[in-house]
């Protein structure tokens, strides 16, 4: 096939080109024997219980310092059912795009997707391709739908128990910091890079540790905040947070002091939140630090039953306050 | 002297251990103050550190917080809200503001829900953005609703010096800016809020200079000390408070020297007097008209003026603010947020009834925030 | 909206903008409304793409050293204290 520079509405059309944008694309960087069959349907091999997913990526740039629209649409997928216990397997990948989008940047998307399913050995197995006139969509939206085996029971918003630790798996906000700066008319620069990355390894480890594990939620949309927030409320407890203890990059700390925003706000796509028994705490912290992604992770706090339903962010200098969901416009689209 | 790190200006300010020695010293001296401080913050910059950073709990009951009126989007009374949305729903015609403006309630709509509907509104993040997109809209009418205090004035002051040079005739102002010194005069005179004692507004005075400040002790036999934002700045001026208080001095003093002189920004200031006068009549949300308290675009500026060019379909009457919602009385330094009975209910963030509720710097949204635990 | 926040210059063009950096993040503010001259390593305040003024270094470090005094002070407070409660204690078991 002659390489065309830009998708055409033809390559969405069901013939001959939407074949070759297939077979020379997807399934040349896809490549596994299951999606090779190019069936109807994928058939899985899956003896135990499964936990299944699904989520939309729209982020605008598709190009972001530390990623792009595709890794990102595996990171999050594989990181929803890593979040559940379960080690991703299969994935689903839809793309919907817009019309004189360059093949080069498709390319390079799909490419950061193979490299990203690496990490956790899930395998694309199915997936769909869609061109629509120039307008209707803002370059490229991915759906990724995954399934994984679960291979620890009981992880759950609902499970935080009294005296359960408060831990993240690295520094906070820099995914929608990251993204925020690449936002035209801000007039923005810095090194600043997004956090995208798988988590199952990190997750393995905890399993592999044998960790007791209440809770766990990679905090995407809403930031540290939200996820700390859901569980006090889902669980019915009162979280008590140290302000000082959560870590926060100069350069996302920056762009906080720039515009009046808070990091445990921001978004992230490579960083979890994690609620362990006491007991575990330090295995807990050891298994991490072993794993790239989350060596910097780090206490924040603790469960209790102050308030229940609340976050409570306590102050190097003996105050405290609430620690609220955020509100408010604060960014375009980040995921 | 090691020298100064860009790091420090930040941090040395935020220090736990000297806000704990700060806190310790005035719970130490506020013992000896013959009558409780009820102090004022005129600044929302201000009530939002004291809220964020739980200041008030460091301190003993005797020093009270009374929350100012120095928020510009919580004194921007609804009939200009309506001006705002009355402009941008003109045909061809792109609304520029700042911040949070675009969330306060008018009288039947916001600017963020004429967004919604269709209208082409826009926060800026600098008013400079606006000579851009007038420059690419050549045949669409631009209208910088400018709100802000003396901080923001003279950046609008620039932006119409830079329109005149470059010759830009799409670019109109619709002028709100606010001045501190008649406020505080207007909260003095009605005497409800019994304030004995002021911090003065920290980036206000970067501009306007500690100097307009200095009728106040005098006047109101009330110190004043001028004060920077980080938590440190806020503790140490209130113990430079408490100090003279307590030595029976009665002066204007300057906590944010770092920033802040008598004088303050003179080319500022030259730039605001160019292209702006005072207005004999501006109303403030909530505590009504205040002679003199606002700026106005000089007469030969009129072909810039957006209020002059569409006067015709400018709403004129004043429109009050929701019975229920006691702004006003939380401006004049009446009440707190939590003794309005829809704080919190009817009236949150997401759907704020009154002006306070909008921005991060009025006292309702604060308190909602960071909500005082004790 | 009056937030403003100390930035270091790095760079000045000739259109009288300078390249700020904020802890690592860059951005462009104008120039136009300080009269002081600014070189760049100078600190400035920047409100809404608009340099405010020049941060008088000089009384920054002052405050700093004022503080550290008072941290100072207050430790030998403290010490002062924890040795003379320490001497008052009668149950003192020998070390």
């Amino acid at each position: 096939m002659t390489r065309p520079k830009q998708i055409q509405l033809s390559h969405g059309g069901g013939g001959e080109e939407t074949n070759s944008l297939i077979h020379d694309l997807f399934y040349h960087h896809f490549s596994n024997d299951t999606l090779l069959a190019a069936e109807d349907a994928a058939v899985l091999d899956v003896k135990n219980k499964i936990a299944f997913t699904t989520d939309s990526f729209t982020v605008s740039p598709i190009f972001f310092n530390g990623g792009n629209i595709g890794k990102l649409a595996i990171a999050g997928t594989v990181n929803d059912l890593a979040m559940m216990g379960a080690k991703p397997l299969y994935l689903s990948a839809s793309f919907i795009i817009e019309e004189g989008f360059t093949f080069a940047d498709l390319e390079s998307i799909v490419k950061a997707m193979a490299e990203e399913l690496k990490h956790s050995g899930a395998k694309i197995v199915c997936g769909d391709t869609k061109v629509v006139p120039k307008g209707a969509v803002d370059k490229l939206f991915i759906n990724t739908s995954g399934i994984g085996e679960i291979e620890k029971e009981g992880i759950s918003a609902n499970h935080l128990q009294e005296g359960d630790v408060i831990i993240v798996s690295g520094d906070v906000g820099r995914h929608g910091a990251a993204i925020l700066m690449e936002r035209e008319g801000l007039g923005i620069s810095g090194d600043l890079q997004s956090d995208c990355a798988t988590l199952w390894p990190a997750v393995q480890a905890l399993i592999d540790a044998n960790i007791s594990i209440s809770a766990m939620r990679d905090a995407t949309r809403g930031g540290l905040s939200a996820v700390l927030n859901e569980w006090a409320e889902q669980s019915a407890v009162c979280l008590e947070i140290e302000e000082s203890s959560i870590p926060v990059d100069e350069a996302v700390q920056g762009i906080c002091e720039l515009f009046g925003f808070e990091a445990f706000d921001f978004a992230n796509e490579g960083t979890c939140i994690l609620a362990v028994p006491q007991k575990d705490v330090q295995s807990a912290l050891d298994a991490l630090h072993e794993v790239e992604v989350t060596k910097k992770a780090t206490i924040i706090g603790q469960v209790s039953r102050k308030k229940e339903g609340r976050v409570i962010l306590h102050s190097a200098y003996g105050s405290s306050r609430y620690l609220d969901l955020p509100k408010g416009e604060l960014l375009p689209r980040i995921c | 002297m090691s020298e100064l790190q860009l790091k420090d200006l930040y941090d040395g300010f935020r220090d736990p251990d000297v806000i704990k020695a700060l806190a310790k010293s005035i719970i130490d001296e506020a013992k000896h103050l013959k009558e409780p401080l009820k102090l004022m913050e005129v600044c929302g910059g201000h009530t939002h550190t004291i809220m964020k950073y739980g200041l008030k709990q460091l301190l003993p009951d005797r020093i009270d917080f009374i929350h100012g009126p120095g928020c510009p989007v919580c004194i921007m009374p609804k009939e200009r809200i309506d001006h705002a949305i009355t402009l941008a729903q003109m045909s061809d015609t792109i609304l520029l503001t700042l911040g949070d403006m675009i969330r306060v309630p008018g009288s039947k709509s916001s600017l963020a829900v004429e967004r919604a509907n269709g209208y082409d509104i826009r926060a800026l993040y600098s008013p400079l953005d606006a000579l851009r997109i007038a420059r690419e809209n050549p045949d669409k009418k631009v209208v910088f609703f400018a709100i802000g205090f003396e901080t923001t004035t003279p950046m609008t002051a620039a932006l119409l010096e830079l329109v005149e040079k470059q010759g830009i005739t799409n670019l109109y102002f619709h002028i709100n800016h606010v001045l501190v010194p008649p406020a505080v005069d207007a909260i003095m005179a009605d005497g409800q809020a019994k304030i004995n004692a002021f911090i003065g507004p920290a980036h206000v005075s970067v501009i306007s200079g500690a100097k307009i400040y200095q009728p106040l002790p005098e006047k109101y036999s009330t110190p004043v000390v001028v004060s920077g934002f980080e938590p440190i700045d806020v503790l140490q001026s209130i113990l430079m408070i408490v100090r003279q208080k307590n030595e029976a001095r009665c002066e204007m003093e300057i906590q944010y020297s770092r920033s802040v002189t008598l004088e303050g920004n003179t080319k500022a200031q030259e730039m605001i007097e160019k292209f702006m006068e005072p207005r004999v009549h501006f109303r403030w949300r909530g505590i009504g008209d205040i002679p003199y308290s606002a700026l106005a675009l000089k007469a030969q500026y009129a072909a810039y003026d957006a209020e002059k060019i569409f006067a015709d379909i400018l709403p004129t009457e004043p429109i009050d603010d929701h019975k229920l919602c006691i702004c006003g009385t939380i401006l004049k330094g009446l009440a707190k947020p939590n003794d309005c009975q829809v704080f919190g209910t009817a009236c949150t963030p997401n759907t704020p009834m009154g002006s306070c509720m909008v921005s991060s710097e009025g006292a309702c949204n604060a308190y909602y925030r960071y909500g005082a635990i004790k | 909206m009056c937030l403003s926040i100390p930035s270091k210059v790095v760079e000045i063009d000739e259109c009288n903008m300078a390249t700020v950096d904020t802890m690592g993040i860059k951005r462009h503010v104008s120039l136009d409304l300080i009269a002081d001259e600014i070189h760049i390593g100078d600190y400035i305040l920047i409100h809404v793409g608009f340099a405010m003024n020049k941060i008088d270094e000089e009384e920054a470090l002052q405050s700093l050293e004022l503080y550290r005094e008072m941290l100072e002070a207050m430790e030998e407070e403290e010490r002062r204290q924890v040795i003379e409660s320490d001497d008052n204690c009668e149950n003192r078991t020998q070390a």
